[in-house]
């Protein structure tokens, strides 16, 4: 961001060669003031109006923790499943050619351009116990949807791209030097794989993950058709603000949700930090 | 054919949803509505009753009116209200949901029960029980859901009126089994809550709950869901149980006075209201397995309704107001066997 | 979190290779050498459209199986029913409203952040993104603390007899905030990498700011404007917590598509309920088909 050629020295009444910066910066500034931060700042001064151990008591509560275990507990399998699923898509779609070759690559956007609710109420739909791939489980004993692996595969669906989209452009900037190199060397394809081309694309794969298991970690509307809905089995945290919210047990509510919100903040840091070790990495410094 | 056709054929689909969407709507946005923010399971019954009155009110005022609907548990729905949802009329399942509109913030008039026939309540129900075909767990009656095999389904008494039914008239046989004993019965009380396993917000839920996900041997709910739940699904699916004693569930209805007045709704709203006691609405209600209040109609459909020994809140608990400060109140009997993690 | 990942990089990751414009992508896949043999190949491929398959195509045809289940009837029954007309129109018009301020707050906020250096830069963009890395349930149960009536503004409002909460208002301003970054966040990416060289001629050749925005500047970042408005377009008409929670799931009044579905849903009114989704599907494939089309188009 820092490198736009004209830092110029600075003077202190310097006029700025183009015009504007006043009038967008203050466009911003007041947009992001009303719509985003003020909302923001409700939430926090509800949550804040509890004492300390009332908050404590909410967000510490049995059930509370449970829907915690089970929100973060699903989203990290969702994306290790994107992470499997996620490189394999990366890796065909850079490294062949095939017919349908294209339609797979704009199908990988499906899951962000399809609203959550209609995720939500197809995968039931699909997994339900009379489902089309649903029955083949039950009739097995396995239950997926209205049942946690129900809530993983809403997760791992909405947020697959991800993976996919972090780490088709590195790979296919990949030196193919370094590959010639390797075969030379008389390497077997699983060696360049791994010692070669995996760990040049280890920050941006990481990087992909991160935003996946962040995505899972507040996504909603997939997911509460799915979940059944269960407290302290298949209850995630978004739901149980919301029923807090219904009981009209408002603070109790802001509490929770400030527990996301602190869980997405540092989520956005983790993945800005991992981006600019990636940015680092690729520019080889 | 090219994506370029493509994406512009997906960009004139656009456009016409778009129009057809505004053509309906400036069809469907003529003069007056009224909004009928209602209890969960009423969603039916309304769809049925509201054009019936649609077209009486066009024959008689020559205008025309729409009635929308809101539905869902009647204390998240009465909070709605309180936060400034513009309900016209209210038509709920329980007198304090209506009495909080009333407390809370001076919406409904003190003595809106005397504005309308039957203390306001233009039909009837009961809590009764739906299982699964066959009845296979053998539940008949209250005692059988406090047994440790037994999963029951009913939604959370925080926010469904529908549930505070269920816990009253269970509370009620217990009363009548232990000879008055409040301990006794409030420990009866606790044991059927424990075997609870999800609490939905409304009574919709609950029945998908127990219908389509599976979960539970037994879902109480009102007599007219467990029927409507039956023809929706399938009588060979699920048996009806009624237990020996319930408890007369009132549905009781009322204008927003401070909302119909600053909307000019008042005239519509008290001739809707008015409208549900006529005998082709108690009819329709009737067909949606609610017991209604007009004679003839109810002796009309009397054998689709199993007798049942009926017990009133005012007979058993003193009438609603002891209701609300011993029962429901924050701390209250309720809160000892609903332990709301 | 985040919506679609940009396929110029997001404004953290700018200086990343553009994926699309990789010109001798052909060239590069034959010179690849690892993975090639015939074994290897077949079963990735098959594995790779195997998971489409069943993971993306799938639940889409599930969508359009039950919508027509009873035949086409009962479908056309089902979309032309008032309330979900309505729903629909009250989707477009969210749509309608939201993109156009999230696309003029987008330029302002890239022209302010790619065209000046300034101090706090970096927490600029991160304030930007923040819609993405929230809940959008945390979005409503926050616009519910600002506007209801026990919210932070809740007494003011109530003084001026304003009803926000549970009103169109509520939705508009809900899906603003969901969806601000989209098109801030392509058309950083975008101006960045343009560099400033053309404005600054421009206006050294007298040409007035505004000119030199609308003759220089936006042709130039038409296609990320328009891209970035896609994909506001597509999140908006889809969005369901943060509109969930601040609607008062009005039938015909406040029922935006999404929560129509689920309204429908819980009528037991399946085929309502997934024809309902077929015009969200529909109107999803639009939006692929739309960025696939930009995509070219750079």
């Amino acid at each position: 961001m820092t490198e736009i050629p004209m830092t110029p020295p600075r003077s202190y009444r310097r006029r700025h060669v183009i015009p504007g910066f006043g009038l967008t910066m203050g466009i911003t500034i007041a947009y992001l003031g009303v719509v985003v931060l003020l909302p923001i700042l409700a939430l926090i001064l509800k949550a804040a109006g509890l004492s300390a151990a009332e908050y404590w008591a909410v967000i510490s509560s049995a059930r509370a923790v449970a829907t915690y275990k089970i929100t973060v507990g699903s989203a990290l399998m969702a994306a290790l499943a994107n992470a499997a699923i996620g490189l394999l898509l990366a890796w065909v779609l850079v490294s062949y050619e095939f017919p349908g070759r294209r339609v797979l690559d704009a199908l990988v956007d499906l899951p962000f351009a399809l609203p959550t609710a209609v995720a939500g109420i197809s995968l039931t739909a699909l997994l339900g116990p009379n489902g089309w791939v649903g029955q083949f489980f039950e009739s097995a004993g396995i239950r997926l949807a209205y049942a946690q692996p129900g809530i993983v595969i809403a997760m791992a669906f909405t947020s697959l791209p991800f993976v996919v989209r972090t780490v088709q452009p590195v790979l296919e900037e990949f030196d193919p030097e370094a590959e010639e190199a390797g075969v030379m060397l008389g390497a077997n394809d699983w060696q360049i794989f791994a010692r070669v081309i995996f760990p040049s694309i280890l920050p941006a794969f990481i990087a992909g993950c991160a935003l996946s298991f962040a995505r899972s970690l507040g996504e909603f509307g997939a997911v509460i058709f799915i979940a059944g809905n269960l407290p302290m089995e298949t209850e995630i945290t978004a739901l149980l603000a919301v029923i807090r919210l219904e009981e009209f047990e408002y603070p109790a509510a802001a509490a929770l949700a400030s527990v996301m919100l602190l869980a997405a903040f540092v989520m956005l840091f983790i993945t800005n930090a991992i981006q600019l070790w990636h940015l680092r990495y690729v520019r080889g410094d | 054919m090219t994506l370029r056709n493509l994406a512009r054929l997906g960009l004139g689909l656009l456009l016409l949803t778009g129009l057809l969407a505004s053509g309906v709507k400036a069809h469907a946005e003529e003069p007056a509505e009224i909004l009928n923010v209602s209890y969960d399971v009423g969603r039916e019954l309304f769809a049925d009753l509201n054009p019936v009155f649609q077209q009486e009110w066009q024959a008689k005022s020559g205008q025309t009116i729409t009635v929308n609907q809101s539905h869902g548990g009647t204390s998240k729905q009465a909070r709605s209200i309180l936060e400034g949802l513009k309900a016209d009329v209210v038509t709920f399942n329980q007198v304090t949901d209506v009495e909080t509109l009333h407390k809370k913030g001076d919406l409904v008039v003190a003595d809106w029960q005397s504005k309308f026939p039957n203390s306001a309540s233009p039909f009837y129900s009961l809590p009764s029980f739906l299982v699964r075909a066959g009845n296979p767990k053998n539940i008949k009656d209250w005692d059988d859901l406090t047994r440790d095999d037994v999963r029951v389904i009913f939604p959370n008494p925080k926010t469904s009126g529908n549930a505070r039914y269920t816990y009253l008239a269970a509370t009620a046989y217990a009363l009548d089994k232990f000879g008055g004993d409040q301990a006794k019965a409030t420990e009866f009380v606790k044991k059927i809550f424990a075997n609870v396993p999800v609490f939905d917000t409304g009574g919709r839920a609950a029945t998908t709950t127990f219908v389509e996900r599976g979960i539970g041997d037994v879902l109480i709910t009102f007599e007219a869901e467990v029927q409507g739940a039956r023809k929706e699904f399938g009588p060979d699916k699920f048996d009806a149980v009624t237990p020996s004693l319930s408890l007369l569930a009132e549905f009781p209805v009322a204008v927003v006075d401070k909302v119909a007045d600053a909307r000019g709704s008042r005239e519509v709203s008290t001739a809707y209201l008015n409208f549900l006691y006529t005998p082709e609405a108690q009819e329709i209600i009737a067909r949606h397995a609610y017991r209604a209040t007009d004679e003839a109609v109810s002796k009309k459909h009397a054998a689709e309704f199993p007798a049942v020994k009926l017990v009133k809140v005012e007979d058993v608990f003193g009438g609603w107001d002891k209701v609300a400060k011993e029962h429901f109140a924050s701390g209250g009997l309720l809160d000892q066997v609903f332990v709301n993690q | 979190m985040a919506g679609f990942p940009s396929p110029i990089g997001s404004a953290v990751v700018t200086d990343l290779p553009a994926p699309h414009a990789a010109a001798d992508e052909n060239a590069r896949k034959h010179r690849r050498r690892v993975g090639q043999g015939p074994v290897i190949r077949r079963v990735l491929i098959g594995l790779a459209v195997l998971v489409g398959a069943v993971f993306l195509l799938l639940p889409v045809a599930v969508i359009f199986a039950h919508a027509f289940r009873l035949g086409l009837g009962p479908y056309w029954e089902a979309i032309s029913e008032s309330s979900t007309a309505h729903a629909i129109w009250l989707t477009v018009l969210t749509a309608v409203v939201v993109v156009p301020i999230n696309t003029g707050f987008g330029i302002a906020a890239a022209w302010a952040i790619t065209r000046f250096s300034f101090k706090g830069k970096k927490l600029l963009i991160t304030i930007i993104e923040i819609p993405f890395s929230i809940s959008p349930i945390v979005a409503g149960v926050a616009y519910l603390f600002l506007y209801g009536s026990q919210g932070l503004l809740g007494p003011l409002l109530k003084a001026a007899d304003v009803q926000i909460m549970f009103t169109v208002p509520a939705i508009l301003l809900a899906s603003l905030f969901v969806t601000s970054p989209f098109v801030a966040r392509e058309l950083i990416a975008v101006m960045q990498m343009q560099g400033n060289e053309y404005e600054e001629a421009a206006l050294s050749l007298g040409a007035s700011g505004f000119k030199t925005f609308l003759t220089v500047t936006l042709p130039n970042m038409k296609w990320g404007l328009l891209y970035g408005a896609i994909l506001c377009n597509a999140r908006v008409m889809g969005e369901f917590g943060a509109v969930s929670v601040v609607s008062g799931n009005i039938r015909g009044e406040t029922n935006t598509l999404p929560l129509q579905i689920e309204l429908l849903f819980n009528d037991f009114s399946s085929v309502g309920a997934f024809a309902a989704a077929t015009i969200l599907t529909l109107l999803a494939l639009v939006s692929l088909c739309g960025k696939l089309w930009l995509e070219r188009q750079r």
